[in-house]
């Protein structure tokens, strides 16, 4: 198939923008996973996304579109689970993830989900990134508002509801920001790798912080700079872009720890 | 004129399908320092959490106060690795960094620890200031628990002192509790014996007896009276 040269440089323009924005969504809220000791929930919740892949690989739409609803359905249950039975939300997730990958290969072909496993940018209208956009900026503004109150939450439920934090409110809106973060993230960097576009940038900035503004900020900053950098590296490269977001994001880890505060 | 701040009357607890609370009933005055004495697993955690609406209960909890400050420092301590300066500590009750600074300085702080992080100051540092931010907005009435588990001799005279200072100081009403007789014999005007039931209440000369201490913990208890009262 031809593509014309502009038609590339548009492609990049927009693998640009939305790793900018999904990257720097990823990377702050993925400061507040870390600080609720969650922040390797997005790789099972990645692998979840697997069925809503092959499903959308196989009749031709949006792999987020297929992804998010499988997450949600995910997110739905852990947090319905967690009510009923107070166990740890990391645990539930355990349990929701390995049902979700083993239903998956129950009924699809192994080979259907392959090209999910690492992401594609390659395939991007302008449509799809406004609206990539548009949810990255509404999961920045959410996890945001209830930053603070998760931080409370955090440090103890008990104490978040006798200073009349509307605990399960709280924990919907973030588990719901997860589950979106990690439909757009899987599109990136692929259902295996959507655990580190959230919990490396994280790692990084604890090691740069020395307070939770700075932590959350930076936590944002080195995720979507990571992105660019790793979408850039492809376009010259053509190495898959996820694998190079990932390495840049590993790489500015290691680097980090020799400016750890 | 003394005023009720609390009223429970036939309170239960249930969890889990075991009963932890059993038919409690009983007033806290305004300006009382109450604590709540018993043994492990006899639901003095549990009664505070009810008294906040934290557990589901049966009966009825009476406040006449909403200023109320609920404080584990347990919890607190736990999570001493968190990324979070003391100034954004005390954002968390939206208190500025003015309030934040008067009241540091209250508790013998000095206020240049607001930029540091919440887990870089030392046990002795921590207490107070965990203190200073569940007083910052000026609650009615605090409910502490366990304040002093795990702390050293030190540590627990200096939470006791800092309770002491503030109670002088305002209309603030205690609800502590402890496993320690000695903080009843020097703080409190009240004591509640709690082993699932109610086993005592009243001012610790008058409830706490041999007799009563052996029916509470199941054991006897050696103890002895102190001679004055901080409170």
């Amino acid at each position: 198939m031809y593509i014309s040269t502009e038609g590339i440089e548009m492609q990049f323009v927009l693998a640009l923008i939305i790793g900018a924005f999904v990257g720097g969504a990823a990377g702050y809220l993925g400061t507040l996973m870390l600080s609720k000791k969650m922040g390797l929930v997005a790789g099972p919740l990645g692998h979840l996304t697997l069925p809503g892949i092959a499903i959308a690989l196989m009749f031709g739409f949006d792999v987020s579109l297929g992804a998010f609803p499988m997450v949600a359905l995910g997110i739905v249950l852990i947090w319905l689970f967690e009510i009923r039975s107070k166990l740890p939300m990391e645990s539930l997730t355990a349990v929701v993830f390995a049902s979700g990958v083993a239903i998956t290969f129950l009924f699809l072909p192994e080979e259907k989900t392959v090209p999910a496993l690492i992401g594609d940018i390659s395939q991007i209208s302008l449509l799809a990134a406004a609206i990539i956009v548009v949810l990255c900026t509404i999961i920045l503004v959410a996890t945001r508002r209830i930053y603070p109150k998760m931080i409370m939450i955090s440090i103890s439920e008990d104490l978040a509801q006798a200073e009349k934090v509307d605990v399960r409110r709280c924990n919907f809106i973030y588990l719901t920001c997860i589950a979106l973060t990690v439909s757009l993230g899987v599109r990136i960097v692929g259902g295996l790798m959507t655990a580190a576009l959230a919990a490396i940038p994280a790692c990084t900035s604890y090691n740069l912080s020395k307070n939770l503004s700075q932590y959350s900020w930076r936590g944002m900053i080195l995720g979507s700079s990571a992105c660019i950098l790793g979408i850039a590296g492809f376009m010259f490269t053509g190495i898959p872009a996820g694998l190079l977001i990932i390495l840049t994001s590993a790489s500015l880890f290691l680097a980090s720890l020799a400016f750890k505060r | 004129m003394i005023e009720e701040i609390l009223k429970v009357r036939k309170l239960c607890v249930e969890l889990g399908g075991e009963q932890v609370i059993r038919d409690l009933n009983f007033e806290v005055n305004k300006r009382e320092t109450v604590v709540i004495l018993g043994p492990n697993g006899a639901g003095k955690s549990t009664l505070l959490k009810a008294l906040l609406g934290l557990v589901p209960y049966r009966g009825e909890v009476s406040w006449a106060t909403r200023d109320i400050s609920y404080l584990p420092p347990q919890e607190l301590f736990q999570r001493r690795d968190l990324l979070l300066s003391i100034e954004e500590f005390f954002e968390l009750k939206k208190a500025s960094p003015d309030k934040a600074s008067e009241i540091l300085e209250q508790v013998g702080l000095d206020s240049s620890l607001l930029d540091k992080r919440f887990g870089s100051l030392s046990t002795g540092q921590f207490q107070r200031m965990i203190i200073a931010w569940a007083l910052v907005n000026e609650p009615s009435v605090l409910l502490f628990d366990e304040p002093t588990s795990g702390i050293d001799v030190g540590g627990q005279e200096t939470i006791y002192s800092l309770l002491h200072k503030f109670w002088e100081q305002g209309n603030l009403t205690i609800l502590l509790v402890t496993h320690d007789l000695n903080i009843v014999w020097e703080h409190a005007d009240n004591v509640l014996c709690l082993n699932r039931k109610l086993m005592c209440c009243g001012p610790p000369k008058q409830v706490l007896t041999p007799e009563n201490l052996e029916e509470l913990y199941g054991t006897g208890v050696k103890y002895y009276v102190h001679k004055h009262r901080g409170y």
